[in-house]
């Protein structure tokens, strides 16, 4: 049978998901079940002077209705769960419902529960509250200016915190600098926009204690974690379930009150609870994505050698510290921006900051993609002011492929690359010489094409939990695996990691199914409930397949370690003399004496003839910690033909060369890349969040939002090279953020090489009609 | 996402829709559904009753009319799009219905329930007004009486028709030696347009005959270019076209929002006017 390990098969979990047979969460159905809705606060800054709920109590249906002043002294705020350390990290309380005060469009100031969801909505209404309201901001940068709203009493110019990451001497560089390019850059709010919105059902047995929450969440066992601190509950009596859950983006990782609040419901009333988000109230409250505004610059030689990168970034948080929210902008991205290149000297100071948004987290990529988009536009910029082909640029900087591990300015150890060969896979894909001979020629035509080119590279794969420790995350980053080989042969594996939608369903089948010399079917993945799962730390920064795959090839390893010493035993030969061949451990010189997995786990499991000493059974568990973090890294190229007439950008193509490592499945693989590629898209042409003076989120429905869709997306032209990491035992790097880290500054890039005879170097993304037409209006000198 | 409660029934006839709409009570008529429910589900509209015509064979379906087409009100984008007597008389009209939103919209939502909507970024009111179709209403009190689509969109969601009428038919006069083409640049989140432009044009050869340019998106009601008819006579001249669509939005008052500044709509209906009536004069000239 040839290895499954590297075939691209159909993913197994599909056939539920696209012919309704999967459970979402709002899918449970519980006898007795209540609804719960909340009351959400209109204005983005106010103070609560009055809230009646008395008619809403009364409304037909209602079972109960709690306020701040119920919750605030029997439950613990929202925790953050990333202390950043070696700054002035400032958490200010985020209580489950807001008493004295809110401080974001969005802040829940009461819970209706009921009998019916529609009976609840309508009580919803009925919730009297009085409010003063107060100036509100939802810029990042305005919320530090003297005289802005201050959101939290303790902290007087929003600053949640200000970080710095320092490497080699970056204001000697500046200073003895042949030349520097600087920029200011706008990197939009952005709305995860998952295609399942949160929901929470609880349930809580007062007889035994237990509380059962089933969630949309990436990590059950870190929601399980978070909401015992919550809700003052022992850990064991919590058992979070993740059924299926419709994608994330980063969005379900963190701890929200809503969980927390329909799970202490249920235990007040002693029946089940449900809350199911819309999609209005998802884009007004679930965590949103990047918001940075960002004063970079880029330093180095006339030949091109950049000697020196400096930062200036100010980093929104929205109202309160979100779950992972103080290590986005700085330890997932500040410490990345060496990029793919040799940059001895790096500074950055970030400052994180509160505003009246909604509370901004992890999004695809989070903090790595506008890292990247940073450097990536530099380089262009810096390539234009010295007259030299980006390209060019990006060769003579690139980390040599022989000088891997490699320790960059910041103190990141890249683990291995090979960053030339990516970018010149990519451009034999795109013809490179034909492509700018017709650029030339459509330029004459008074046609704008342009080529947009990125070499990102990306730390994820996340990670050693001694390095989580020393970075403040409030967690460990191992993951683990159970691989249960039951009677008959077959296997469950039960994991830590929560996939949902990445499809390790089938990657991790053929992991193990690969090592058994089994067809996949006889291997099942569970995940997603902490009842039976080992103590994971859930599926997100690229991480799953490096960190918790790891724990299922180390765990089928012992699985197989043992099998091979019952096989020597029942096969009456020495361990040694015994060799896996053709799917079964067979004696050497003698390849009929052979025993396979589904035999020898029938013997280990009846336990009839056993090894002296061995135990009965078929089973192991491993936890794999890894020793440093992978980084993927590629090369993107798009070409773009802008509109000079409408400021409309057309991708003609997108080509996108990544290394992930040996691909355990090449379908899904792309399947990420594309996924990621169009998130990137989306940012890069059409999606932003806008605020109003107000802090008023405008683009609160898909109306005014635009996530991306197939009939705006071009064709995506995918290749890989394979680089294998040294730090674990299957050698992949992730793949789930890659898309979403290269395409948009690709696309920017593109765009501003198109419009360079206009001698426009930087649009502000979402590169929209409206935008580019300004840009171009501006450069010819009119006003728009 | 949860609408106010609300009485629902299916009419069984024309006539029983006709009596549940006389009663004054606030009901309103639902088809396709969406653009009522969504605004439901906001709870920006909370309609005490509605009433369903959607199961009405009386009200849906495309005969031939004359030498144009009788487009019943409940026919939805997806047959407009496939039909063929549609693609034969009036090709615009089935372009533009292939075009709108996507699949699932195109197969529920219907022409007539756009059009008493009025939406001002929707498509077809322009294409109505370009083509001077008629647009036939029905009241229990009033009878029948026919409103032509020049005159029937008064505002951002204000049609001439009074809430006991109901929208039942659309007659397309015949195409003539016409060809019409739609432009249009659309928001990338919702699909509908910033500007939208049809030109209906008539050519003796190289000379245009007649020509007729309906603006959608744009400003607050869709509206009928007058400007452009100076390209009559001219053998659709670039400077002049420049010229009059620049004069046709001229001085209109336009509301910048999220999606694009009013420099930038103005600046696009422009573009897009000149688009759609070079298209219309190649394809009348074809």
């Amino acid at each position: 049978m040839a290895t499954l390990f590297g075939s691209g098969i159909k993913r197994r979990e599909d056939p539920r998901l696209i012919t309704g047979q999967a459970t979402y969460v709002d899918d449970v159905k519980l006898p007795g079940l209540a609804y719960a809705v909340f009351a959400r606060s209109p204005y983005a800054h106010a103070k609560i002077t009055r809230i009646d709920v008395s008619a809403a109590r009364q409304a037909p249906g209602v079972i109960a209705v709690y306020t701040g002043a119920d919750v605030k002294d029997r439950l613990v705020p929202v925790p953050c769960a990333w202390n950043v350390p070696n700054c002035d990290l400032k958490i200010p309380a985020h209580p489950l419902l807001a008493y004295d005060k809110v401080r974001y469009a969005g802040d829940a100031v009461a819970m209706v529960i009921a009998e019916t969801r529609a009976q609840a909505r309508d009580a919803v209404d009925l919730v009297d509250v009085d409010y003063e309201p107060l100036r509100a901001t939802a810029d990042p940068e305005q919320a530090t200016q003297p005289g802005a709203a201050r959101l939290h009493e303790e902290i007087p110019d929003n600053i949640g915190f200000t970080w710095v990451v320092s490497g080699g001497d970056a204001a000697a560089a500046f200073q003895h600098a042949e030349v520097a390019v600087s920029q200011r850059i706008v990197q939009q709010r952005l709305l995860p926009t998952a295609m399942e919105p949160r929901a929470a059902v609880a349930q809580y047995n007062r007889g035994s204690g237990q509380l059962t929450l089933w969630a949309t969440s990436q990590n059950p066992h870190i929601h399980r974690f978070l909401c015992s601190v919550m809700l003052k509950l022992p850990e064991h009596r919590i058992r979070v379930i993740a059924p299926e859950v419709g994608g994330g983006f980063g969005s379900k990782i963190p701890a929200y009150p809503d969980e927390a609040l329909v799970s202490f419901a249920a235990m007040e009333l002693g029946i089940p609870v449900k809350w199911t988000e819309d999609r209005s109230e998802n884009y007004k409250v679930t965590i949103h994505g990047r918001d940075h505004i960002e004063y970079v610059e880029m330093c180095g030689t006339r030949d091109g050698k950049i000697t020196g990168i400096r930062t200036r970034v100010y980093a929104g948080l929205g109202a309160y510290a979100s779950t992972a929210a103080p290590g986005i902008p700085t330890i997932l991205h500040g410490l990345v921006y060496s990029g793919s290149y040799m940059i001895p000297n790096i500074h950055g100071t970030i400052y994180g900051v509160y505003t009246n948004g909604t509370p901004v987290d992890a999004y695809r990529g989070a903090g790595r993609p506008e890292a990247a988009y940073l450097i990536e536009r530099l380089v262009d910029i810096f390539a234009r002011k010295i007259g030299m082909d980006p390209i060019e640029v990006r060769r003579r900087n690139f980390i040599p492929k022989d000088k891997f591990p490699y320790t960059v300015a910041t103190g990141l150890i890249y683990d291995s690359g090979n960053y030339e060969a990516a970018l010149d896979k990519a451009l034999g894909i795109l013809d490179l010489k034909a492509f700018r001979a017709e650029q030339a020629k459509a330029r004459k035509d008074g046609r704008y094409l342009g080529m947009g080119l990125v070499s990102y590279i990306e730390i994820c794969g996340l990670g050693p939990s001694q390095v989580a420790g020393a970075v403040g995350f409030g967690g460990g980053l191992y993951d683990s695996a159970i691989v249960r080989v039951y009677p008959t042969g077959v296997v469950k594996v039960y994991i830590g990691a929560s996939p949902h939608g990445q499809g390790e369903e089938t990657t991790f089948a053929q992991i193990v199914a690969s090592e058994f010399g089994y067809p996949v079917e006889n291997v099942e993945i569970i995940h997603g409930d902490t009842d039976n799962t080992p103590q994971g730390w859930g599926t997100y920064g690229s991480r799953t397949t490096a960190v918790c795959g790891s724990a299922v090839k180390v765990a089928a390893l012992r699985v197989k370690e043992k099998a091979k010493l019952l096989a020597a035993h029942l096969l009456e030969a020495n361990e040694a003399d015994l060799e896996w061949k053709d799917d079964a451990f067979r004696v050497k010189g003698s390849p009929d004496k052979a025993k396979g997995m589904a035999e020898l786990a029938l013997m280990a499991n009846v336990a009839w003839n056993m090894p002296p000493g061995m135990e009965p059974g078929l089973e192991a568990t491993a936890f794999f910690d890894p020793t440093n973090f992978v980084y993927p890294f590629g090369t993107h190229i798009c070409t773009v033909e802008v509109d000079e007439q409408t400021g409309q950008v057309k991708i003609l193509r997108y080509i996108a060369v990544d290394d992930c490592g040996p691909p355990i499945n090449p379908m899904i693989v792309d399947g990420q890349i594309h996924g990621g590629v169009i998130q990137g898209i989306g940012e890069g042409l059409q999606e932003i969040a806008v605020y109003d003076e107000e802090a008023q989120l405008v683009t609160g429905t898909m109306m005014d939002y635009a996530v991306p869709k197939a009939s705006q997306m071009p064709h995506i032209e995918v290749a890989h090279t394979i680089t294998p990491s040294p730090v674990n035992p299957l050698g992949v790097k992730g793949c789930g953020e890659a898309g979403t880290i290269a395409s948009a500054a690709c696309l920017v890039n593109a765009v501003c090489d198109a419009l360079a005879p206009l001698g426009i170097t930087h649009i502000d993304k979402p590169l929209t009609p409206a935008r580019v037409w300004a840009a171009i209006q501006k450069a010819k000198g009119a006003t728009p | 996402m949860i609408p106010t409660s609300f009485d629902y029934v299916r009419a069984g006839s024309v006539r029983e829709a006709l009596g549940l709409l006389a009663l004054g009570d606030g009901t309103k008529v639902i088809a396709g559904g969406h653009s009522l429910l969504p605004m439901m589900r906001f709870r920006l509209v909370q309609a005490p009753k509605l009433v369903d015509i959607s199961r009405l064979e009386e009200l849906r379906g495309v005969q031939e009319y004359k030498k144009g087409l009788r487009i019943g009100a409940t026919t939805t984008y997806a047959e407009l799009a496939r039909h063929p007597l549609v693609r034969e008389r009036c090709p615009v009209i089935a372009e533009v219905a292939a075009d709108i939103a996507d699949i699932q919209v195109r197969n529920r939502g219907t022409i007539g329930g756009s059009l008493a909507h009025a939406d001002p970024a929707s498509d077809m009111p322009a294409v109505m007004m370009a083509l001077d179709a008629e647009f036939q209403l029905r009241s229990k009190k009033g009878g029948r009486r026919t409103a032509r689509a020049r005159e029937f969109f008064k505002g951002a969601f204000v049609t001439d028709m009074t809430e006991e009428e109901l929208f039942t038919d659309i007659l397309v006069p015949g195409m003539g030696r016409n060809a019409a083409v739609y432009v249009s640049f659309d928001s990338a989140a919702s699909g509908y347009a910033l500007a939208g432009v049809c030109a209906s044009i008539g050519r003796k050869r190289a000379t245009i005959s007649d020509i007729s340019v309906a603006v959608t998106g744009v400003a607050e009601v869709v509206f009928l270019a007058g400007a452009l008819e100076r390209m009559k006579d001219t053998k659709c001249d670039a400077a002049v076209l420049a010229a009059a669509a620049k004069e046709a939005v001229a001085g209109l008052e336009i509301a910048g929002d999220v999606h694009a500044p009013s420099s930038y709509r103005r600046h696009i209906a422009e573009v897009a006017i000149i688009r759609a009536v070079e298209r219309a004069y190649q394809r009348a000239g074809a």
